[in-house]
């Protein structure tokens, strides 16, 4: 409110025009910008669900075409029992990227809402300081120190082992930022009378503070579940073992070595499709929760 | 006897995991590339000291570097990072202007792209920006003679920095787009009413006096995600055109540059140098984001 000189005015109160109960007319303005920025947003979206649909005979249909004639599961069949360079199926790469993300997400909720809860209720030295420098790192740009990260994954052992696409990941600064602003929300006295009732510190963790802050844990999900499920860093850098490889790196080669796009372009279009699509349902069904996190996101 | 250590020492206990990683995978590697950025390296032999020579080169004999990578990554980061920063802010301000249920729906629809972000969904670009007739952009523009012929997008320096720009911003309404949304929607309704009885006119008047101050943190949070996803999201030009360095070096960014002589030149020492000035343009970036915002707290 700064700066408005405090005038009292006996004119009537206008509706601020923020987050409006019903639709009016004066919102078609909004509309009419919102909905074309939409449909490009979507268009690639909708283009790659078109595209993993088609038959070779209409990919190749010169000129190209928008929509699909005849649908055909094609695609995905050739997916599956195609093999990039080696004989190694899609479905393992598949089944890597399944198996890496779930236990990514898992032990990121299990690490992230510990310190979380220590970093927001617990006293100690250098707690502050500590926290500025994670909040600091959410600049953290892990490509910009791909050369020494690389030497650690070396040094701990990490290279060529699956769990390589699996411990880099885990400390996530975003994470630990987002919970902890959220389980400050918990009053001090709920988590005190609990102590006095002799609950330990795990104890008030599992039982307390995890069912409270479920948004916030939602919301490390999702962040986490992209991290994994997206990343190419660990295929491409640290495993050489082809059987090892995650999904998201097989999706790369499509796209990279078939010459010709528009002969891989079905077939990589499926595969987008199988990246996206779980990315897309999770979203949807906690993306209330998601925003109860953000409205805490904030750097004071 | 374990139990009673353990809960003695809960504190340490549970933040031991996050505390370790978070050292190992993050603290470690930016000290490393401080000090790596001082040698030489090649990954076969022990690095060698020698100063500061590679900054020395960076600025006087990387003649690619300061023609090519600093103005590119100037002006992509200025798109990317102040554009996409600015348009991520107009979209949620203007959702917020209308109900609830369109509102969850459109949000949904501009925040997709960012689920698997531009890199990994290059071969839909590289569909509609390709170099031949059967290409959608050649195509509709053949069509109504507006190019005589087909033009190579991806494989020419004058269109890749720009179309990385459009793909990159796209796929950039992440996180740091629903926090602001977020922080939109919860000021409290109240405030609005106080100002319009203090002699505020018009939305822009409510935008400036209202909504930016009291969505301040959250704004400043979006911020960061900003700087984070334009250096995050630099290998864009590489997955674009296939090739690193990127055509004529059209496309070539700050970080492509890294892995250029990181991992195809093996110079390590040298990329390492590289990274350390990105880190230090990263954090002027949010320097400069926090004193717009009035925040000089650290």
């Amino acid at each position: 409110m700064n700066g408005v000189r405090r005038k009292k005015r006996t004119s009537v109160l206008r509706g601020s025009g923020i987050n409006p109960k019903g639709f009016h007319r004066s919102q078609l303005k909004f509309y009419a910008y919102l909905m074309p920025i939409a449909a490009f947003m979507m268009l690639p979206i909708v283009f790659i669900t078109i595209s993993a649909f088609k038959p070779i005979e209409e990919l190749f249909a010169y000129p190209p075409r928008f929509y699909v004639k005849r649908p055909t599961l094609n695609n995905f069949i050739m997916l599956l029992g195609l093999s990039s360079n080696t004989n190694i199926p899609a479905s393992r790469y598949l089944f890597n990227s399944i198996v890496s993300t779930a236990v990514v997400v898992l032990l990121n909720l299990i690490i992230t809402s510990s310190a979380g809860y220590v970093f927001s209720k617990k006293k100690f030295k250098h707690k502050e300081l500590l926290f500025n420098i994670n909040t600091l790192a959410l600049m953290f740009v892990p490509v910009a120190v791909g050369i020494p990260r690389y030497f650690i994954i070396v040094y701990t052992g990490l290279l060529n082992s699956f769990m390589a696409h699996i411990i880099p990941v885990l400390a996530m600064p975003v994470g630990l930022f987002l919970v902890k602003q959220f389980i400050d929300q918990i009053p001090d006295s709920i988590i005190e009378s609990a102590a006095i009732e002799g609950a330990s510190s795990y104890r008030i963790l599992g039982s307390i503070v995890i069912p409270m802050i479920k948004p916030a844990l939602s919301t490390v999900a999702i962040l986490s579940f992209q991290a994994s499920w997206n990343s190419v860093e660990a295929s491409t850098m640290y495993i050489n073992n082809e059987t090892l490889k995650n999904f998201a790196f097989y999706m790369s080669t499509l796209s990279n070595s078939t010459g010709n796009i528009v002969a891989g372009q079905g077939v990589s279009a499926a595969a987008s499709l199988i990246m996206f699509l779980p990315n897309l349902i999770i979203f949807i069904v906690l993306q209330s929760r998601v925003m109860n996190t953000m409205a805490h996101s904030g750097l004071k | 006897m374990i139990k009673r250590y353990l809960d003695k020492y809960s504190t340490a206990v549970l933040l031991f995991p996050y505390i370790t990683l978070f050292i190992i995978f993050i603290v470690i590697p930016v000290v490393a590339a401080v000090g790596l950025s001082f040698t030489y390296f090649n990954t076969i032999e022990w690095p060698k000291f020698i100063g500061l020579d590679n900054y020395i080169n960076l600025f006087t004999k990387d003649e690619v570097f300061m023609q090519k990578v600093v103005p590119n990554t100037i002006v992509y980061s200025i798109f990317v990072g102040i554009g996409g920063y600015l348009l991520s802010f107009f979209l949620a301000w203007s959702l917020s202007q209308i109900s609830k249920l369109p509102r969850t729906i459109l949000a949904i629809i501009i925040y997709s792209p960012s689920m698997t972000g531009g890199v990994l969904l290059t071969t839909v670009w590289s569909v509609i920006f390709n170099g031949d007739k059967s290409g959608y952009l050649n195509y509709i523009l053949l069509k109504f003679n507006v190019i005589k012929e087909p033009v190579l997008w991806l494989q020419s320096d004058k269109y890749l920095l720009v179309i990385m720009i459009i793909v990159t911003l796209w796929s950039s309404m992440g996180v740091g787009f629903l926090a602001i949304l977020a922080g939109i929607l919860n000021i409290n309704e109240e405030l609005y009413e106080a100002a319009y009885i203090d002699g505020v006119k018009n939305r822009f008047q409510e935008i400036i006096y209202v909504t930016i101050p009291s969505a301040k943190p959250q704004m400043l949070f979006g911020a960061v995600m900003a700087l984070v996803n334009t250096f995050q999201s630099s290998g864009i030009g590489v997955a674009l055109s296939g090739a690193n360095p990127t055509p004529n070096y059209a496309g070539q960014l700050i970080v492509t540059h890294i892995e250029d002589y990181g991992f195809i030149r093996y110079e390590m020492g040298y990329a390492a140098a590289i990274s350390v000035v990105l880190l230090i343009i990263i954090r002027f970036s949010s320097v400069g984001a926090q004193k717009l915002f009035g925040n000089s707290d650290y």
